[in-house]
């Protein structure tokens, strides 16, 4: 599960980790106020720089203009209305655009130095890992390509996490200097302690920097400016707080849909839609279909214990996709039986109408069941055809859906 | 019958040297030194839906189920007669039980394990979706510190030489035994010298004798049904299986490919090793790698999630593309480099563990 920006600021001022100023606002008229709140809380006098960026999980904020550096009261509420009344695009919203419903101000802060630092775990050591770089503002997984030395790992211990001596041999292997070292070191002791008992999957402060010598700060000041948090699903159930962060208007709504119903359906941009029991044989249906020349719709497990109307609620979910033009079911019942399949999409049949090609694969437990049930249904449902096995069910949806678009 | 799981602690001619570790194993820690038809089995959950279920499952395939656990129903009895405790320790005292299933659910699979460990379980078989992370960081450390473990070149090796723990989020783990009855009463168990531990449909599995080829493979999967098709197509063309490790979804689980490899390479009743991977983490790299340096035997391989997007779980909590690591492609060319025949679709798995062995 992803959080916004402004959640993950929070998260971590609540575990002592300095962040600049700034509010969170949904509405036009609230981007004066926060504007003068933001640089009054930061010591900076009118004229200070602030910046404006909308809260929405897509990247590609800055290219489009989502991000924006304001200098005014004025200037942050002609920002606030353009990021408010227009809708973003880029690389990662898709063609339809993403509305922005929260706007993040936050005071703008000089910067000395940018840094990098993230906790995640390391599926190889099986531990919790820190990982560092004084390669900063920029994606790590650009860092990792062009300048792979210039990234720096520490395991957590499994029991104890991240130890104090850690944290300072980092900082220092950062090159952070003087005051900044312990500054640097609290907060990466902070971020490790967070990750373990918020049951993170990443915490991720990019930039973590350092701002110039001042009065207050004559070493410079060490504080976090952007931030990005995932977390386990498995943990959600011991982690409300984490939960209740969910905005589910960054959700495809079909798969929202699929989760109340305990199967797990990911939208894609093909026209073939699928339903398989299993995870593993729902990726390869996927890949089978595109090695035939047909292009997946979606993902869909219905796991092992789904009941008929959960499967059924599969089929609403799949036909309910415009773009579907043909749809296969692979299943390999172990726990899944196959008569609830064949019944499943009898009812599928009866309600919704498989008006698109649809090719059928039942093997395993009750098959026998499942494949007469079927044949009790085959007049009823003109579009299906059923498959011996996996390649041959692949071959003939993709076959039907190139005639079936001739045609 | 040599197979996968069989206990043979104090067996002094067994003793051999683990190939990538160094260190003094017992020589059959292979597929066969964990169970066999004789291993009693308990399971932790066996009052719960899916616990009954599958009790039952692998009681009726022919595994000697032995008892099972739930806290405060010590005493009682399952509806195959068995005996519940309330502990795993009361449990393995009345018994001798030496492995376990576990249907607890996620937010206690943790502490299961970790009892079932504590208790002198030897092979722990977690069924359980949906475990947190963090809990199975704590538990692999502890497990680790319970075997054998060296650091090689920054990651901690298990040899798994104490306990074993198959999963999370698996469907568990099966040695087939040649088909006796008609698996439909304990009475007339499906097999007499087989053991099923675990969720998947037995039948489908073949035991030597029953092979026109006469050749058994070893299965080492990440993923349940995709193991089952996997059985189905080597069934269909004539192989039998010696053992199927089904070793779970999750990021942090127990065995890894490697460690199953390793057993196969071992096990004098597996003539060849089908791999099946799916996208996420980099344990089939590093088990392409092991199988270039340490596998004797032929190795046929399929990767799962060549055109999954990146960046979206894909129903196993395992199965993520993140930071550029774990793609399909960067697996498949790994095997294919180091001498693995890679399935090009899930339909060609069966073929391709065949051609590998050089079968017709």
């Amino acid at each position: 599960m992803k959080i916004h920006e402004y959640q993950a600021r929070q998260l971590l001022a609540d575990a002592g980790v300095p962040v600049p100023p700034g509010a969170v606002i949904d509405s036009i008229e609230h981007a004066a106020g926060a504007y003068k709140r933001a640089v009054a809380d930061a010591g900076l006098g009118d004229g200070g720089l602030v910046v404006v960026k909308a809260q929405v999980h897509a990247g590609g904020r800055g290219k489009a203009g989502f991000v924006k550096l304001v200098r005014s009261a004025a200037e942050a509420t002609d920002a606030a209305r353009f990021m408010l009344t227009n809708k973003m695009f880029s690389v990662q919203t898709g063609p339809q655009g993403l509305e922005v419903k929260k706007l993040l101000i936050a005071a703008g802060v000089e910067i000395a130095k940018e840094y990098y630092v993230a906790i995640t775990t390391d599926r190889a050591t099986r531990r919790n890992v820190l990982i560092a770089s004084a390669e900063g503002g920029v994606e790590i997984e650009e860092v990792a390509k062009r300048n792979p030395g210039a990234i720096l790992k520490t395991l957590l211990h499994p029991h104890l996490g991240l130890q104090p001596y850690q944290a300072r041999l980092m900082a220092f292997r950062l090159g952070f200097k003087g005051a900044q070292v312990n500054q640097a070191a609290k907060i990466m002791l902070a971020l490790a302690r967070v990750y373990v008992e918020k049951d993170c999957a990443l915490a991720e402060i990019n930039p973590l920097i350092v701002t110039p010598p001042s009065a207050a700060h004559p070493d410079g000041q060490v504080l976090a400016i952007d931030a990005k948090f995932n977390f386990d699903d498995n943990a959600l159930f011991r982690q409300k707080a984490v939960a209740e962060m969910f905005d589910p208007t960054e959700e495809n709504p079909s798969e929202i849909r699929a989760t109340r119903s305990g199967l797990s359906y990911i939208a894609l941009e093909g026209n073939i839609g699928c339903l398989v029991n299993g995870a593993g044989l729902a990726m390869s249906t996927m890949d089978i279909i595109k090695h035939c020349g047909g292009q997946p719709a979606n993902f869909l497990d219905v796991g092992g214990g789904a009941t008929e109307e959960a499967v059924t609620e599969g089929f609403r979910i799949i036909l309910s996709d415009s773009a579907v033009q043909g749809v296969l079911v692979n299943i390999f019942g172990g726990i899944m039986r196959c008569d609830v399949i064949a019944q499943a999409v009898v009812n599928a049949a009866k309600e919704v109408g498989f008006k698109v090609p649809l090719v059928v694969r039942l093997e395993g437990t009750n098959v026998e069941e499942g494949r007469a049930i079927l044949a009790a249904a085959r007049s009823a449902i003109p579009t299906m055809q059923t498959a011996d096995d996996i390649g041959d069910a692949a071959r003939k949806i993709t076959a039907a859906v190139k005639a079936s678009r001739a045609a | 019958m040599l197979s996968l799981l069989r206990i043979r602690p104090n067996h002094p001619a067994g003793m051999a040297r683990h190939p990538a570790l160094g260190l003094r194993l017992w020589k059959n820690f292979a597929m066969s030194i964990l169970i066999d038809a004789n291993t009693k089995v308990i399971c932790q959950g066996i009052t719960g839906s899916f616990g009954a279920l599958h009790t039952r499952g692998c009681h009726l395939y022919g595994t000697k189920m032995v008892g099972g656990v739930t806290p405060g129903k010590g005493g009682t009895k399952d509806p195959n007669g068995l005996p519940i405790f309330d502990t795993v320790k009361h449990a393995v005292d009345a018994t001798g039980a030496t492995a376990t299933m576990i249907f607890v659910p996620p937010a206690f699979a943790g502490d299961a394990i970790l009892e079932a460990a504590d208790a002198g379980i030897r092979v722990i078989v977690a069924i359980t979706e949906g475990v947190p992370v963090q809990d199975m960081v704590r538990v692999r450390a502890v497990l680790d510190q319970l075997n054998s473990t060296v650091m090689i070149e920054g990651k901690p090796e298990c040899a798994w030489d104490r306990i074993a723990l198959i999963g999370p989020n698996c469907p568990g783990v099966i040695t087939p035994g040649p088909r006796t009855g008609s698996g439909e009463s304990a009475s007339d168990p499906y097999s007499r010298s087989g053991c099923k531990i675990g969720i998947m449909p037995g039948y489908i599995n073949k035991h030597i004798t029953e092979s026109p080829k006469k050749k058994s493979v070893g299965i080492v999967s990440r993923s349940g049904t995709l193991t089952y098709e996997a059985v189905w197509q080597t069934s269909r063309l004539g192989l039998a299986q010696s053992t199927c490790v089904g070793i779970g979804g999750d990021p942090v689980r127990g065995l890894s490919h490697i460690d199953c490899l390793r057993m196969f390479q071992n096990d004098p009743d597996t003539n060849g090793i089908l791999m099946i991977g799916e996208i996420g983490g980099t344990d089939e790299e590093a088990a392409a790698r092991f199988v270039k340096e340490h596998v004797k035997k032929p190795v046929a391989a399929f990767i799962a999630g060549s055109t999954a997007p990146p960046g979206k779980r894909m129903g196993h909590a395992g199965a993520i593309i993140s930071g550029g690591e774990g793609t399909a492609e960067s697996k498949i060319a790994a095997l294919k480099a180091a001498g693995i025949t890679v399935a090009e679709t899930p339909a060609d798995m069966g073929a391709a563990m065949a051609k590998a062995m050089g079968i017709q």
